[in-house]
Protein backbone atom coordinates (compact mmCIF):
# COMPACT_ATOMS: atom_id res chain seq x y z
CA UNK A 1 0.00 0.00 0.00
CA UNK A 2 1.25 3.42 -0.73
CA UNK A 3 1.65 5.78 2.20
CA UNK A 4 2.05 9.48 1.75
CA UNK A 5 3.36 11.17 4.16
CA UNK A 6 1.63 13.89 6.50
CA UNK A 7 3.53 17.09 4.96
CA UNK A 8 3.91 18.62 8.50
CA UNK A 9 6.02 15.83 9.86
CA UNK A 10 9.61 14.86 9.26
CA UNK A 11 10.60 11.21 8.75
CA UNK A 12 10.97 10.64 12.45
CA UNK A 13 7.50 12.27 12.95
CA UNK A 14 8.14 15.40 14.04
CA UNK A 15 6.16 18.82 13.66
CA UNK A 16 7.98 20.71 11.06
CA UNK A 17 4.89 22.70 9.63
CA UNK A 18 1.28 23.15 11.25
CA UNK A 19 -1.10 23.04 8.65
CA UNK A 20 -3.83 21.11 9.93
CA UNK A 21 -5.24 18.67 13.08
CA UNK A 22 -6.40 16.20 11.02
CA UNK A 23 -4.04 13.63 10.83
CA UNK A 24 -1.29 14.72 13.90
CA UNK A 25 -1.20 11.85 16.37
CA UNK A 26 -2.19 11.91 19.99
CA UNK A 27 1.68 12.48 21.34
CA UNK A 28 2.51 15.41 19.11
CA UNK A 29 -0.93 17.35 20.39
CA UNK A 30 -0.11 16.70 23.64
CA UNK A 31 3.42 18.17 23.31
CA UNK A 32 2.33 21.08 21.86
CA UNK A 33 0.16 21.40 24.87
CA UNK A 34 2.86 20.66 27.39
CA UNK A 35 5.43 22.61 26.14
CA UNK A 36 2.65 25.66 26.00
CA UNK A 37 2.42 25.35 29.66
CA UNK A 38 5.84 25.92 29.91
CA UNK A 39 5.65 29.12 28.30
CA UNK A 40 2.71 30.45 29.72
CA UNK A 41 4.85 30.79 32.86
CA UNK A 42 7.05 33.22 30.75
CA UNK A 43 4.60 35.64 31.06
CA UNK A 44 4.70 35.79 34.74
CA UNK A 45 8.41 36.61 34.66
CA UNK A 46 10.13 39.81 35.15
CA UNK A 47 11.84 39.66 30.92
CA UNK A 48 8.72 37.91 29.26
CA UNK A 49 11.03 36.76 26.54
CA UNK A 50 12.91 33.60 25.82
CA UNK A 51 16.06 33.30 22.70
CA UNK A 52 14.57 30.39 21.07
CA UNK A 53 13.99 32.22 18.21
CA UNK A 54 16.64 34.65 18.12
CA UNK A 55 17.78 35.99 15.00
CA UNK A 56 14.95 33.57 12.98
CA UNK A 57 12.52 35.86 10.48
CA UNK A 58 9.21 35.31 11.15
CA UNK A 59 6.90 36.72 8.05
CA UNK A 60 3.07 37.08 8.74
CA UNK A 61 1.21 36.97 5.29
CA UNK A 62 -2.49 38.22 6.16
CA UNK A 63 -4.13 37.43 2.71
CA UNK A 64 -7.26 37.66 4.58
CA UNK A 65 -7.77 40.49 7.53
CA UNK A 66 -7.65 39.45 11.11
CA UNK A 67 -5.87 42.02 13.50
CA UNK A 68 -6.34 39.57 16.60
CA UNK A 69 -4.74 36.49 14.88
CA UNK A 70 -2.06 38.33 13.42
CA UNK A 71 -1.19 39.78 17.01
CA UNK A 72 -1.46 37.11 18.88
CA UNK A 73 1.24 35.59 16.38
CA UNK A 74 3.37 38.66 16.74
CA UNK A 75 3.26 38.89 20.29
CA UNK A 76 3.71 35.18 20.28
CA UNK A 77 7.05 35.29 18.03
CA UNK A 78 8.17 37.97 19.86
CA UNK A 79 7.88 36.73 23.18
CA UNK A 80 10.55 34.20 21.52
CA UNK A 81 12.35 36.84 20.11
CA UNK A 82 12.09 36.47 16.23
CA UNK A 83 12.40 39.61 14.29
CA UNK A 84 8.60 39.84 12.95
CA UNK A 85 7.73 41.05 9.65
CA UNK A 86 3.70 41.92 8.98
CA UNK A 87 2.76 41.70 5.19
CA UNK A 88 -0.79 42.90 4.79
CA UNK A 89 -0.70 41.06 1.44
CA UNK A 90 -4.42 41.72 0.83
CA UNK A 91 -3.67 45.74 0.20
CA UNK A 92 -0.17 44.64 -1.85
CA UNK A 93 1.40 42.31 -3.88
CA UNK A 94 -1.82 40.53 -4.91
CA UNK A 95 -3.47 43.08 -5.95
CA UNK A 96 -1.04 44.09 -8.49
CA UNK A 97 -1.39 40.38 -9.52
CA UNK A 98 1.49 38.59 -8.15
CA UNK A 99 0.80 34.85 -7.67
CA UNK A 100 1.10 33.43 -4.40
CA UNK A 101 4.08 31.27 -5.05
CA UNK A 102 6.30 34.41 -6.71
CA UNK A 103 4.93 36.08 -3.47
CA UNK A 104 6.62 33.08 -1.50
CA UNK A 105 9.76 33.02 -3.43
CA UNK A 106 10.18 36.56 -3.00
CA UNK A 107 9.96 36.34 0.63
CA UNK A 108 12.02 33.26 0.62
CA UNK A 109 15.17 35.65 -0.81
CA UNK A 110 14.84 38.14 1.77
CA UNK A 111 15.82 34.88 4.29
CA UNK A 112 12.40 34.04 6.08
CA UNK A 113 12.57 31.45 8.22
CA UNK A 114 8.82 30.75 9.22
CA UNK A 115 5.98 31.67 7.15
CA UNK A 116 2.39 32.35 9.43
CA UNK A 117 -0.30 32.42 6.67
CA UNK A 118 -4.18 33.10 6.32
CA UNK A 119 -6.10 32.91 3.45
CA UNK A 120 -9.28 32.75 1.80
CA UNK A 121 -8.41 29.26 -0.08
CA UNK A 122 -8.67 26.71 1.68
CA UNK A 123 -5.19 24.74 1.48
CA UNK A 124 -3.06 27.42 0.86
CA UNK A 125 -0.82 27.11 3.62
CA UNK A 126 -0.49 23.50 1.63
CA UNK A 127 0.80 24.99 -1.29
CA UNK A 128 3.08 27.05 0.30
CA UNK A 129 4.47 24.46 2.29
CA UNK A 130 4.90 22.01 -0.88
CA UNK A 131 6.92 24.93 -2.20
CA UNK A 132 9.19 26.58 0.56
CA UNK A 133 12.69 25.93 1.22
CA UNK A 134 13.60 23.00 3.65
CA UNK A 135 14.50 25.62 6.44
CA UNK A 136 11.44 27.26 6.24
CA UNK A 137 8.30 26.67 8.46
CA UNK A 138 4.66 27.20 7.58
CA UNK A 139 1.67 27.60 10.39
CA UNK A 140 -1.28 27.99 9.40
CA UNK A 141 -3.09 30.83 10.70
CA UNK A 142 -6.57 29.81 9.16
CA UNK A 143 -7.49 28.97 5.32
CA UNK A 144 -10.72 29.32 3.96
CA UNK A 145 -13.47 27.31 5.83
CA UNK A 146 -10.97 24.14 6.18
CA UNK A 147 -8.16 24.60 9.54
CA UNK A 148 -7.53 26.85 12.22
CA UNK A 149 -4.96 24.59 13.86
CA UNK A 150 -3.62 27.03 16.66
CA UNK A 151 -7.09 28.06 17.80
CA UNK A 152 -8.24 24.22 17.92
CA UNK A 153 -5.02 23.70 20.13
CA UNK A 154 -5.60 26.41 22.14
CA UNK A 155 -9.03 25.33 22.63
CA UNK A 156 -7.73 22.17 24.02
CA UNK A 157 -5.78 23.82 26.13
CA UNK A 158 -8.27 25.86 27.52
CA UNK A 159 -9.91 22.57 27.99
CA UNK A 160 -7.54 20.45 29.46
CA UNK A 161 -6.71 23.25 31.81
CA UNK A 162 -10.30 23.32 33.58
CA UNK A 163 -11.49 19.83 33.24
CA UNK A 164 -7.98 18.02 32.71
CA UNK A 165 -8.84 14.50 31.67
CA UNK A 166 -10.41 14.59 27.90
CA UNK A 167 -12.02 10.99 27.72
CA UNK A 168 -15.33 11.97 30.38
CA UNK A 169 -16.12 15.09 28.86
CA UNK A 170 -19.54 16.07 26.46
CA UNK A 171 -18.61 18.96 24.28
CA UNK A 172 -20.75 20.66 22.74
CA UNK A 173 -19.81 23.17 19.64
CA UNK A 174 -22.55 25.80 18.67
CA UNK A 175 -23.85 27.84 15.89
CA UNK A 176 -22.11 28.17 12.54
CA UNK A 177 -21.03 25.08 11.81
CA UNK A 178 -20.43 25.26 8.06
CA UNK A 179 -18.59 27.85 7.29
CA UNK A 180 -16.20 27.29 10.77
CA UNK A 181 -12.50 26.24 10.18
CA UNK A 182 -12.75 26.26 13.92
CA UNK A 183 -15.25 23.92 14.36
CA UNK A 184 -13.48 21.67 12.50
CA UNK A 185 -10.05 21.64 13.99
CA UNK A 186 -11.60 21.47 17.34
CA UNK A 187 -13.44 18.17 16.38
CA UNK A 188 -10.12 16.67 14.96
CA UNK A 189 -8.49 17.48 18.18
CA UNK A 190 -11.13 16.79 20.19
CA UNK A 191 -11.51 13.22 18.52
CA UNK A 192 -7.75 12.59 18.66
CA UNK A 193 -7.55 13.28 22.37
CA UNK A 194 -10.22 10.70 23.36
CA UNK A 195 -13.17 12.72 24.12
CA UNK A 196 -16.34 10.28 23.69
CA UNK A 197 -19.21 12.56 23.28
CA UNK A 198 -19.16 15.64 20.40
CA UNK A 199 -22.21 17.62 19.83
CA UNK A 200 -22.68 20.02 16.36
CA UNK A 201 -25.39 21.89 17.62
CA UNK A 202 -27.28 24.53 15.05
CA UNK A 203 -30.24 25.04 12.63
CA UNK A 204 -30.34 22.38 9.35
CA UNK A 205 -28.60 25.35 7.05
CA UNK A 206 -25.71 25.93 9.43
CA UNK A 207 -24.77 22.25 10.77
CA UNK A 208 -24.48 19.68 7.67
CA UNK A 209 -24.97 15.92 8.11
CA UNK A 210 -22.68 14.87 6.86
CA UNK A 211 -20.39 15.90 10.20
CA UNK A 212 -21.72 12.87 11.42
CA UNK A 213 -18.98 11.07 9.79
CA UNK A 214 -16.58 12.93 11.54
CA UNK A 215 -17.68 10.91 14.87
CA UNK A 216 -19.91 14.12 16.31
CA UNK A 217 -23.63 13.54 16.79
CA UNK A 218 -25.58 16.59 15.21
CA UNK A 219 -28.41 18.43 17.30
CA UNK A 220 -30.74 20.93 15.37
CA UNK A 221 -32.30 21.37 19.03
CA UNK A 222 -30.10 23.74 21.56
CA UNK A 223 -31.56 22.07 25.04
CA UNK A 224 -30.78 18.59 23.07
CA UNK A 225 -26.96 19.90 22.20
CA UNK A 226 -26.45 21.35 25.16
CA UNK A 227 -28.05 19.27 27.95
CA UNK A 228 -25.35 17.90 30.42
CA UNK A 229 -22.13 19.53 28.41
CA UNK A 230 -19.08 19.96 30.27
CA UNK A 231 -17.84 22.38 27.76
CA UNK A 232 -19.74 24.57 25.51
CA UNK A 233 -17.90 26.13 22.79
CA UNK A 234 -19.55 28.96 20.90
CA UNK A 235 -19.13 29.91 17.36
CA UNK A 236 -19.17 33.73 15.41
CA UNK A 237 -22.21 33.71 13.55
CA UNK A 238 -19.86 34.53 9.95
CA UNK A 239 -22.14 37.07 8.10
CA UNK A 240 -19.11 37.92 5.76
CA UNK A 241 -19.42 34.34 4.80
CA UNK A 242 -22.74 33.76 4.24
CA UNK A 243 -24.16 33.97 0.75
CA UNK A 244 -27.69 34.06 0.52
CA UNK A 245 -30.15 33.61 3.09
CA UNK A 246 -28.93 30.71 5.22
CA UNK A 247 -31.10 32.53 8.25
CA UNK A 248 -33.84 34.15 8.72
CA UNK A 249 -32.71 36.64 10.81
CA UNK A 250 -30.15 37.21 13.80
CA UNK A 251 -32.83 37.49 15.87
CA UNK A 252 -34.50 34.60 15.24
CA UNK A 253 -31.18 32.86 15.68
CA UNK A 254 -30.17 34.36 19.21
CA UNK A 255 -33.87 32.75 19.89
CA UNK A 256 -32.80 29.41 19.20
CA UNK A 257 -29.41 28.80 19.44
CA UNK A 258 -28.27 31.81 20.96
CA UNK A 259 -26.43 31.04 25.08
CA UNK A 260 -28.57 32.66 27.49
CA UNK A 261 -28.29 32.15 31.47
CA UNK A 262 -31.41 29.55 30.76
CA UNK A 263 -30.44 27.38 28.59
CA UNK A 264 -27.10 27.36 30.14
CA UNK A 265 -28.55 26.04 33.20
CA UNK A 266 -29.00 22.79 31.01
CA UNK A 267 -25.31 22.08 30.74
CA UNK A 268 -23.48 20.24 34.05
CA UNK A 269 -23.39 23.20 36.33
CA UNK A 270 -19.32 23.56 36.36
CA UNK A 271 -19.47 23.76 32.30
CA UNK A 272 -17.02 26.50 31.23
CA UNK A 273 -18.34 28.74 27.79
CA UNK A 274 -15.87 29.30 25.36
CA UNK A 275 -15.72 31.24 21.99
CA UNK A 276 -13.09 32.21 19.72
CA UNK A 277 -14.06 35.65 19.18
CA UNK A 278 -14.82 37.94 18.31
CA UNK A 279 -18.07 37.65 20.29
CA UNK A 280 -21.17 39.05 18.70
CA UNK A 281 -22.90 39.70 22.21
CA UNK A 282 -26.83 39.31 21.58
CA UNK A 283 -26.32 37.42 18.43
CA UNK A 284 -24.86 34.56 19.29
CA UNK A 285 -24.02 34.80 23.08
CA UNK A 286 -25.84 36.90 26.27
CA UNK A 287 -23.93 39.76 27.48
CA UNK A 288 -24.41 38.16 31.00
CA UNK A 289 -23.25 34.77 29.90
CA UNK A 290 -20.11 35.79 27.74
CA UNK A 291 -19.12 37.97 31.00
CA UNK A 292 -19.86 35.28 33.67
CA UNK A 293 -18.23 33.32 36.07
CA UNK A 294 -18.39 29.88 33.95
CA UNK A 295 -17.24 32.34 30.44
CA UNK A 296 -13.33 31.50 29.76
CA UNK A 297 -13.07 33.04 26.98
CA UNK A 298 -10.77 35.61 27.91
CA UNK A 299 -8.58 32.55 29.43
CA UNK A 300 -8.51 31.66 26.07
CA UNK A 301 -7.05 34.62 24.48
CA UNK A 302 -4.16 34.30 27.08
CA UNK A 303 -3.33 30.48 26.81
CA UNK A 304 -3.65 31.45 22.90
CA UNK A 305 -0.40 32.96 23.25
CA UNK A 306 1.73 30.49 25.09
CA UNK A 307 0.29 27.97 22.29
CA UNK A 308 1.49 29.68 19.42
CA UNK A 309 4.82 30.24 21.09
CA UNK A 310 4.58 26.41 21.36
CA UNK A 311 3.95 25.56 17.78
CA UNK A 312 6.44 27.90 16.42
CA UNK A 313 9.31 27.17 18.70
CA UNK A 314 8.74 23.93 18.19
CA UNK A 315 8.33 23.36 14.28
CA UNK A 316 11.53 25.40 14.54
CA UNK A 317 13.67 23.34 16.37
CA UNK A 318 12.72 20.30 13.85
CA UNK A 319 14.33 19.61 10.75
CA UNK A 320 12.51 18.56 7.01
CA UNK B 1 33.54 -1.38 28.77
CA UNK B 2 33.82 0.82 31.82
CA UNK B 3 34.85 -0.42 34.72
CA UNK B 4 34.30 2.89 37.00
CA UNK B 5 31.50 2.73 39.41
CA UNK B 6 29.99 5.48 41.14
CA UNK B 7 28.10 5.56 44.75
CA UNK B 8 26.15 8.16 44.16
CA UNK B 9 24.77 7.73 47.64
CA UNK B 10 28.47 8.17 49.07
CA UNK B 11 28.76 11.28 46.78
CA UNK B 12 25.40 12.62 48.21
CA UNK B 13 26.63 12.11 51.60
CA UNK B 14 29.98 14.62 50.92
CA UNK B 15 27.73 16.77 48.35
CA UNK B 16 25.91 17.37 51.51
CA UNK B 17 29.09 18.28 53.90
CA UNK B 18 30.11 20.49 50.70
CA UNK B 19 26.96 21.94 51.07
CA UNK B 20 27.21 22.96 54.77
CA UNK B 21 30.36 24.25 54.32
CA UNK B 22 29.13 27.07 51.84
CA UNK B 23 26.58 27.94 53.74
CA UNK B 24 25.87 30.98 54.43
CA UNK B 25 22.89 32.46 56.04
CA UNK B 26 19.86 33.62 53.57
CA UNK B 27 20.92 31.92 50.97
CA UNK B 28 18.77 30.02 48.52
CA UNK B 29 18.89 26.33 47.56
CA UNK B 30 18.38 26.13 43.67
CA UNK B 31 18.65 22.34 41.71
CA UNK B 32 18.76 22.29 37.59
CA UNK B 33 16.83 20.57 36.14
CA UNK B 34 16.33 17.00 36.93
CA UNK B 35 18.90 15.21 38.74
CA UNK B 36 20.00 18.81 40.20
CA UNK B 37 16.49 19.16 41.66
CA UNK B 38 16.65 15.84 43.39
CA UNK B 39 19.36 17.01 45.14
CA UNK B 40 17.91 20.35 45.64
CA UNK B 41 15.10 18.68 47.25
CA UNK B 42 16.73 16.26 49.31
CA UNK B 43 18.77 18.61 50.56
CA UNK B 44 16.36 20.98 51.85
CA UNK B 45 14.79 17.60 53.87
CA UNK B 46 18.12 17.04 55.13
CA UNK B 47 19.33 20.42 56.24
CA UNK B 48 16.17 21.52 57.83
CA UNK B 49 16.91 20.16 61.05
CA UNK B 50 20.21 21.85 61.44
CA UNK B 51 20.37 25.34 58.78
CA UNK B 52 16.97 27.06 57.79
CA UNK B 53 17.03 25.88 54.32
CA UNK B 54 13.70 27.05 52.28
CA UNK B 55 12.05 25.55 49.80
CA UNK B 56 14.35 24.66 46.87
CA UNK B 57 13.73 26.37 43.05
CA UNK B 58 13.62 24.38 40.06
CA UNK B 59 15.53 25.96 37.21
CA UNK B 60 15.26 24.63 33.64
CA UNK B 61 17.64 25.15 30.58
CA UNK B 62 15.26 24.17 28.19
CA UNK B 63 14.55 27.88 27.04
CA UNK B 64 17.95 28.67 26.65
CA UNK B 65 20.00 25.90 25.12
CA UNK B 66 22.38 26.72 22.62
CA UNK B 67 21.49 23.43 20.78
CA UNK B 68 18.28 24.23 20.21
CA UNK B 69 18.52 24.10 16.69
CA UNK B 70 20.30 20.86 16.13
CA UNK B 71 18.10 19.70 19.15
CA UNK B 72 14.43 20.91 19.07
CA UNK B 73 12.08 21.28 21.92
CA UNK B 74 12.28 18.21 24.30
CA UNK B 75 9.49 17.13 25.49
CA UNK B 76 9.03 16.70 29.30
CA UNK B 77 7.74 19.44 31.92
CA UNK B 78 10.65 20.75 33.20
CA UNK B 79 9.72 24.30 33.55
CA UNK B 80 11.51 26.65 36.15
CA UNK B 81 9.42 27.34 39.22
CA UNK B 82 11.72 29.42 42.13
CA UNK B 83 9.28 29.48 44.97
CA UNK B 84 11.50 33.09 46.02
CA UNK B 85 12.39 36.55 45.02
CA UNK B 86 15.54 36.28 42.14
CA UNK B 87 16.05 39.72 43.14
CA UNK B 88 18.87 40.27 45.59
CA UNK B 89 19.07 36.74 46.54
CA UNK B 90 22.72 33.87 47.07
CA UNK B 91 21.60 31.45 45.39
CA UNK B 92 23.13 28.25 45.78
CA UNK B 93 23.37 26.07 42.55
CA UNK B 94 23.48 22.15 42.38
CA UNK B 95 23.63 20.08 39.69
CA UNK B 96 24.25 16.84 39.11
CA UNK B 97 27.16 16.43 36.65
CA UNK B 98 29.13 19.50 35.46
CA UNK B 99 30.23 18.50 32.03
CA UNK B 100 30.62 21.16 29.01
CA UNK B 101 29.53 24.24 31.60
CA UNK B 102 26.54 24.62 28.15
CA UNK B 103 23.65 23.93 30.61
CA UNK B 104 24.95 26.02 33.43
CA UNK B 105 25.16 28.95 31.07
CA UNK B 106 21.92 28.63 30.24
CA UNK B 107 20.57 28.44 33.24
CA UNK B 108 22.06 31.33 34.37
CA UNK B 109 20.16 33.23 31.33
CA UNK B 110 17.66 31.44 32.26
CA UNK B 111 17.79 32.80 36.31
CA UNK B 112 18.21 36.12 34.85
CA UNK B 113 15.00 36.61 33.52
CA UNK B 114 13.47 36.39 36.93
CA UNK B 115 15.61 39.23 38.41
CA UNK B 116 19.46 39.72 39.94
CA UNK B 117 20.76 38.06 41.75
CA UNK B 118 23.49 39.15 44.51
CA UNK B 119 25.47 35.62 43.87
CA UNK B 120 25.40 32.39 42.60
CA UNK B 121 27.59 29.21 44.12
CA UNK B 122 27.68 26.02 42.23
CA UNK B 123 27.85 22.60 44.14
CA UNK B 124 28.38 19.37 41.85
CA UNK B 125 27.71 15.41 42.78
CA UNK B 126 30.68 14.87 39.93
CA UNK B 127 32.81 16.51 37.59
CA UNK B 128 33.46 14.86 35.04
CA UNK B 129 35.66 17.17 33.13
CA UNK B 130 35.65 18.42 29.64
CA UNK B 131 34.89 22.29 30.17
CA UNK B 132 34.14 24.45 26.82
CA UNK B 133 32.85 27.58 29.01
CA UNK B 134 34.69 29.34 31.88
CA UNK B 135 32.45 28.08 34.62
CA UNK B 136 33.91 26.43 37.73
CA UNK B 137 32.13 24.86 40.66
CA UNK B 138 32.94 25.98 44.20
CA UNK B 139 32.31 22.33 45.03
CA UNK B 140 32.73 19.33 43.54
CA UNK B 141 31.98 15.98 45.53
CA UNK B 142 33.93 14.12 43.33
CA UNK B 143 36.18 14.72 40.24
CA UNK B 144 36.79 11.81 37.25
CA UNK B 145 37.43 11.46 33.60
CA UNK B 146 34.97 10.24 31.06
CA UNK B 147 35.26 9.38 27.48
CA UNK B 148 33.36 12.56 25.94
CA UNK B 149 31.26 10.33 24.27
CA UNK B 150 30.14 8.39 27.48
CA UNK B 151 27.03 10.01 29.15
CA UNK B 152 26.78 10.20 33.41
CA UNK B 153 23.23 10.16 34.36
CA UNK B 154 21.83 9.68 37.94
CA UNK B 155 18.52 8.70 38.34
CA UNK B 156 16.02 8.42 41.46
CA UNK B 157 14.81 5.25 42.94
CA UNK B 158 11.33 4.93 43.87
CA UNK B 159 12.33 5.21 48.13
CA UNK B 160 14.68 8.55 46.69
CA UNK B 161 17.52 6.82 46.75
CA UNK B 162 20.36 7.72 44.38
CA UNK B 163 21.76 5.71 41.26
CA UNK B 164 24.13 6.65 38.45
CA UNK B 165 24.77 5.18 35.34
CA UNK B 166 27.12 5.21 32.57
CA UNK B 167 25.72 5.46 29.32
CA UNK B 168 28.03 4.97 25.64
CA UNK B 169 26.25 7.49 23.30
CA UNK B 170 27.36 8.96 20.17
CA UNK B 171 29.78 10.95 20.92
Amino acid sequence: MLHRRNPQLNRHGELIHLLSIEGLPRDVLTHILDTAGTFLSVNDREVKKVPLLRGKSVFNLFFENSTRTRTTFEIAAKRLSADVINLDIAKSSASKGESLLDTIANLSAMHADMFVVRHSESGAPYLIAQHCAPHVHVVNAGDGRHAHPTQGLLDMYTIRHFKQDFTKLSVAIVGDIVHSRVARSDIHALTTLGVPDIRAVGPKTLVPGDLRDMGVRVCHSMAEGIRDADVIIMLRLQNERMSGAMLPSAGEFFKNYGLTADKLALARPDAIVMHPGPINRGVEIESSVADGARSVILPQVTFGIAVRMAVMSIIAGNEA
Amino acid sequence: MSTLTLDAEALYTELRAGVQQLWRPGMALMGVWSGGAWLAERLAADLAGTLAVGKPGVISSTLHRDDFSARGMASGTDATRIPYAVDGAHILLLDDVLFTGRTIRAVLNELYDFGRPASVTLAVLVDRGGRELPIQPAYAAAKISLPAGQKLALSRTDDGRFTFAIQEGSA
